[in-house]
Order: structure tokens, then C-alpha cells, then sequence
């Protein structure tokens, strides 16, 4: 949107070098990647700029709010041991605004921010979509072979089909965790995508192969053309949810279902190769903590409703 | 080719003329009219009253609107009328009415969803071509955006419409329901300066409203606007005044109380509606329903749509406010690739979602 409006960065972070990039751009925050304290220690910051079709007393109540209730959840989860960005500063005001009467004008610069740790890796519906196009290309590669020879290659198929599905079930089973993780740390994620949840590599892993590819270089092209075993490390790694804008506070079994269930329907639209393995996902996340099952039983309820009620005129 | 349209699904009761031309010249309002069941302060409107007042008008209205177009009923190709949503009483009154001409003038019928009966008509008048559709009115709050021949609801309250919510704020204060009680809503919170905190509810696409309306309601009751008396005070200077206490606290007025509302609301249909624009990745906004004529609501969709580089639609109270020239819109529109609704299917229905309608007139 090239004649779309872009507020301008806090004042703090207009002199940095090198100047923070726009990753992302949602209807409400900005996100930027930009380095803390040193410049190669990579970090995100998010900003949500102020609204002027809202009253301001009501913007700067709602930005207030709405980072603090995201720092708050963070700070929670990560105190619990979840994997999730660590919070490095935050301000809810925005910084030029000195609650000066007359700068009314001028308060649509910059607007409350949230700096959090970068998390570097590729997000697992980036992972799922790879592997859904090395999936078909496996299978079309098979193809002529099994009408040729069908005795020979089914028991064959059938070990590249089980590693392959222990592979997914395993990324699967650590998605679970994460989640179940969270729910058990008294926190909703809210908007629970495969864009929100990163697959990051595990630190000491990644001394060891630092020469070997990185994960988020592999395009989508290259591993169409690259079916190797290198792709096979791709679901190696530690899961860590990720944009807590949404997020919220509870421990009501409704909540956490209807969580699971946002989940549930984004990997069946995103990735409907994945749909037979979501079961991997649950059974995980039951283990995780007491509740559970509980959840899962409510899991069910939420399906059966859907989400909308027939509108009354 | 010429449509009537009879519109009837609340407290208005509407009936329109419009002609399509063979040329493919614009379309034409030939007639508009409208006659409104007005509740006494301090109460709705009650379904058995307004069916009522729409059987007692409908002949009349009929009459009048095709002497206005200066239509003989030979010329007359379809009549169409509201099948939902709506409230049921007065739904049924129009859909009697409508089959009775359709017999007399052996014309055929056209049912038409009220809902999208309102995007056709604000898409004719603004010209709006793809824009995503805020649909504010008493009944009613949805936003909506076109695709592969549905208008898919993206985001929808989770309770209670917000006219719905403004109107019984008006009830509360027993401001007067003449003409509308929303546009007095409007007119008293054009006095208001003082914004006190109200809840605010948006859950990713969709809101709610009536834990609004009950923190609202709760206020007025605490500073005594609900009283019977207290109907009159809302115009004088008792009424706009804030009045500072000792210990620093100041009462707010029941204009506050409604600038308040109106601002709290709007924001947060201005924010699903934003959401909405992002998500789809459009940058027009249409608004419809009565409630899309406030103007405020349009100066704070136009301040957010002009961030985003788009530009915002919206309508005058004639065709905003439920009117029977949308239904003749949306009606011949389905006319014209075929449909028709056989006398013995000619029902109305409380519940009929926006998205049922198979949208054939558009690619």
C-alpha cells in the first residue's frame, strides 16, 4: 500500500544504525526488526502507533493497555520456562509525547512500543509449506516406480512414509507441548496460527552445523529442486510462540479450547496435508499438563458449535 | 424494467419504484417513501404495534409511491419484498401485502434478503465497486466484504446489534424516539466533552455490546438520568453543565454519558472494520444501515480509511434508514438472472444470514 500512511518511528529509535526494517505492517502494530544494545544483537519491536480516529484519552487508554497486557503475559510465560520472546523495554506513551496540551497534533508520533528478543528460525507454517512441497514431489517421484513394480517399492514407500510422518508427528508433538505449556502458565494466546509459532534452532545444534545451510535461507524453490536429506533437519528444533497481541489471562477450560480450535482450523486451512497427524498435536498437549483432558473435552463442544449463531434481525 | 420494493422488517415501513433501463443507462429511484412507527420516550417498538402500523400504511404507501413515479401497475415488471431478517410481526404484514398485489396485478415476487437489500442500495448511490461493507443499524452489526458470489461476514456482534445499544441508552434517558432515538443520541453527544470509561470489547473481528450498554446504563442510574423526570433536563443548560464536586470528582452530564458512548463504539467498529481491510487487503469502505448515518461514525471511518489510503462511502438518511428502494435494487438485480419466488414460497423468516444469499448479479 504505497500511499498508505506510515507513522514515524519513536524518537528513540530514529538514530539507531542500522535503522530499524519493517517486517510487517497489520492493522493494528508495526513490526520492525532492529538490534539491542549492540548491533549485532538482533531484536523485534513493535509498535502500535496511536489511532486519530479515536478519542485520545481512549488511544492512550487502549495502547496502554494493550502493551502492558502483552509484556505482562511474556514476562508471565517466561517466568513459567515457556519459550517465548523476552521482553527488553517497553513504553506506553510513545516517546514524544511530554503530556504536552498543545502538541495535540504531534501525538500521532511515534505511539506505544514493546521491544522484544528476536527470535531467529523459520515459522512453522513456512516449515509445513516446505514440507507439503517436498511431500508432493516424494510422492510424484514414486509414482512410475510403484505402477511399475508394486511388490518391490510398497514396503520401501512405507519406510519413507514413516519416517516422514514421525517427523511431522514430532513437530506435531512439540507444538502440543508449547501450547499446553502456556495454557498451563494461566495464559491464552488468542490468535494461535502457524505464523505465530517459530521453529528455532537449538543453540548448541547450531554452533555444530554453522556452516551448514541456514534454515530460513532454503526457499520454497530450492527445496523443490533439493530433495535431500538436509531438508530432513528442518523440523529439528524448539518451538517458541510468538506475537502475544491477542493474548489474555485465564485458566477456563473455554478459553483454552477455543485456543486449540483456532489452531485446529488454521492448520486445516493452511495445511491440509497436516490434518491426519493434529491428533499427534492434542495427545501431546493432553500430556502436558492436569487439566488437560478436560480442555479436550470442552475442544469438542467448541466444534460442534462453530462460531456463529444464526443472526436474530 | 421496473421493480416495487416493500420493505418492512422493523419499525419503518418502505416502499420504492425502480427502473433498470433496457439501455443499460443508470439505474433510476422513480419513487422512495417511508412512514415510521414512532414508540413513545422510555419504550421500543413492540412487534404486534409495528405489524400493526404497517398494515394500517402499507395500501397508502403503495398508492402513493406509484403516483410519485407516475408508474401504471401495467408497467410494473416485479414486486419484491423483505423475506428477512427481521422481526417477525412486521415481516409478515409486508409479505401478506406483497403476495396480495402479486395476485391482484398477477406480478411476480422477488424475496429479498433485507442485508443485502442495504449493500446493493449503497453501492448503487456511492459507486463503490469492491468495498468492504460496514452494516451498522438496530438490528444489525456486521462487517462484510465480497467474494466468489457470497457477501462473507468477517466480523459480526457477539450479542446485541449497537443501534440496538444506542437506541436503549435512549430509552434509558427517555430521550424522544422522534425521529429516530439514535440521531438524538447523536445530537445531545455533540454537547458532551467529557469521556468516562466504558468497556471496551473487541475480540479479533467480532464485538459485543451489551456489557456497554449495562456499564452506561449503570452510570445514568448513579447520577439519576433514568428518572421520569429527567427526560426534559437533557435539553437545558442542567443537562450539558458538568458539575464539579468538592473532593475533585466531576459528575458528568447525560450528553457526557452519550459522547462517551458514541465514541466508544464507533472505535470499536472502526477498529473491525480496519482489521477487515487489512485482512482482505482492501481500501474502500462502505457504510449502510441507520446507524451509518452518524456522522460522527463517518468522520472516524473516513480519519482511518484516509491512513490507509483508501476512501470511505456512505449514504443520507434516505437510503441508510430501511426504505423500500433498496429491496426494489437488490430485487430486480436478482430479477434479472432469473429468480423469482413462487407464491407458495413467498414466507418471511426472522433469521437469514447475508451469507445465504447466492450473489449471481456480481463476477
Amino acid at each position: 500500500m504505497e500511499s498508505a500512511h506510515i507513522p514515524p518511528l519513536p524518537s528513540i529509535f530514529m538514530h539507531t544504525n542500522p535503522s530499524p526494517t519493517l517486517i510487517a505492517q497489520g492493522a493494528e502494530a508495526h513490526l520492525y526488526k532492529t538490534s539491542f544494545l549492540t548491533p549485532s544483537t538482533p531484536a523485534a519491536l513493535k509498535i502500535r502507533p496511536s489511532k486519530p480516529y479515536r478519542h485520545p484519552i481512549l488511544d492512550r487508554r487502549l495502547s496502554r493497555q494493550r502493551i502492558l497486557h502483552e509484556a505482562r503475559c511474556l514476562v508471565k510465560l517466561m517466568r513459567e520456562g515457556v519459550l517465548v520472546p523476552g521482553v527488553l523495554a517497553l513504553d506506553w506513551e510513545g516517546s514524544n509525547n511530554n503530556n504536552n496540551e498543545n502538541d495535540a497534533g504531534n501525538q500521532q508520533t511515534g505511539g506505544a512500543w514493546l521491544l522484544m528478543e528476536w527470535i531467529e528460525g523459520p515459522s512453522v507454517r513456512l516449515v509445513l509449506e516446505k514440507w507439503e512441497v517436498w511431500m508432493k514431489r516424494r510422492l510424484q517421484l514414486l509414482q512410475p516406480l510403484e505402477s511399475g513394480s508394486p511388490k518391490r517399492t510398497e514396503p520401501l514407500k512405507c519406510v519413507e512414509e514413516q519416517e516422514e510422518e514421525e517427523r511431522v508427528r514430532d513437530l506435531m508433538r512439540k507444538i502440543g507441548y508449547a501450547v499446553g505449556s502456556m495454557h498451563k502458565a494461566g495464559v491464552i494466546h488468542g490468535d494461535l496460527t502457524t505464523s505465530n509459532i517459530i521453529l528455532r534452532k537449538n543453540a548448541i545444534k547450531d554452533r555444530e552445523n554453522n556452516n551448514s545451510e541456514r534454515l530460513d535461507d532454503i526457499t520454497i524453490a530450492d527445496s523443490v529442486t533439493a530433495v535431500g536429506d538436509e531438508e530432513l533437519q528442518a523440523m529439528d528444533g524448539e518451538i517458541v510462540l510468538i506475537d502475544f497481541g491477542l493474548a489474555g489471562q485465564s485458566t477456563q477450560e473455554e478459553d483454552r479450547a477455543v485456543d486449540l480450535y483456532v489452531l485446529e482450523r488454521a492448520f486445516g486451512s493452511a495445511h491440509p496435508r497436516t490434518e491426519g497427524y493434529f491428533g499427534a498435536l492434542l495427545q501431546a498437549y493432553r500430556e502436558s499438563f492436569k487439566g488437560a483432558p478436560n480442555v479436550l473435552r470442552k475442544l469438542e463442544e467448541v466444534r460442534m458449535r462453530g462460531r456463529k449463531r444464526s443472526m436474530v434481525g | 424494467m421496473i421493480a416495487i420494493g416493500l420493505e418492512g422488517s422493523a419499525n419503518k415501513l418502505g416502499v420504492g419504484v425502480m427502473r433498470h433501463p433496457d439501455d443499460d443507462s443508470p439505474a433510476q429511484v422513480l419513487s422512495n417513501i417511508r412512514h415510521t412507527f414512532v414508540s413513545p420516550p422510555g419504550e421500543g417498538f413492540l412487534p404486534k404495534d409495528t405489524a400493526r402500523h404497517h398494515r394500517a400504511w402499507v395500501v397508502k404507501l403503495v398508492k402513493q409511491a406509484l403516483k410519485e413515479a407516475k408508474v401504471d401497475v401495467e408497467e410494473v415488471d416485479c414486486i419484491c419484498y423483505t423475506k428477512g431478517p427481521g422481526m417477525g410481526a412486521p415481516l409478515q404484514s409486508v409479505a401478506v401485502a406483497a403476495r396480495m398485489l402479486s395476485l391482484l396485478w398477477g406480478k411476480e415476487l422477488v424475496g429479498v434478503n433485507h442485508c443485502v437489500g442495504h449493500i446493493e442500495m449503497g453501492r448503487y448511490i456511492t459507486g463503490a465497486t469492491n468495498p468492504i461493507v460496514l452494516y451498522v443499524s438496530g438490528g444489525n452489526t456486521q462487517v462484510i466484504a465480497y467474494s466468489s458470489q457470497r457477501y462473507r461476514i468477517f466480523g459480526e456482534t457477539l450479542d446485541i446489534a449497537v443501534g440496538n445499544c444506542l437506541d436503549r441508552f435512549a430509552r434509558t434517558l427517555r430521550i424522544s424516539n422522534d425521529p429516530a432515538p439514535g440521531y438524538n443520541i447523536e445530537q445531545l453527544a455533540k454537547k458532551g466533552k467529557l469521556l468516562v470509561d466504558l468497556p471496551y470489547t473487541v475480540k479479533g473481528m467480532d464485538c459485543s455490546f451489551s456489557g456497554i450498554l449495562s456499564a452506561v446504563d449503570a452510570l445514568a442510574a448513579l447520577w439519576g438520568f433514568d428518572k421520569e423526570d429527567a427526560a426534559n433536563d437533557h435539553d437545558d443548560a442542567k443537562g450539558v453543565e458538568q458539575t464539579h464536586h468538592a473532593d475533585g470528582t466531576v459528575k458528568p452530564t447525560s450528553a457526557d454519558l452519550c459522547f462517551s458512548l458514541q465514541e466508544t463504539v464507533f472505535a470499536m467498529l472502526v477498529e473491525i472494520t480496519e482489521r477487515a481491510m487489512a485482512h482482505v487487503g482492501s481500501k474502500e469502505v462502505l457504510i449502510v444501515g441507520g446507524v451509518g448515518c452518524n456522522e460522527r461514525l463517518q468522520e472516524m471511518m473516513g480519519i482511518m480509511a484516509r491512513d490507509r489510503g483508501g476512501s470511505v462511502h456512505a449514504t443520507d438518511e434516505r437510503f441508510c434508514i430501511d426504505n423500500g428502494i433498496m429491496i426494489a435494487q437488490a430485487g430486480l438485480l436478482a430479477y434479472k438472472t432469473g429468480l423469482r419466488t413462487p407464491l407458495e414460497e413467498s414466507t418471511c423468516t426472522q433469521r437469514f444470514r447475508t451469507d445465504d444469499v447466492l450473489v449471481r448479479w456480481r463476477d
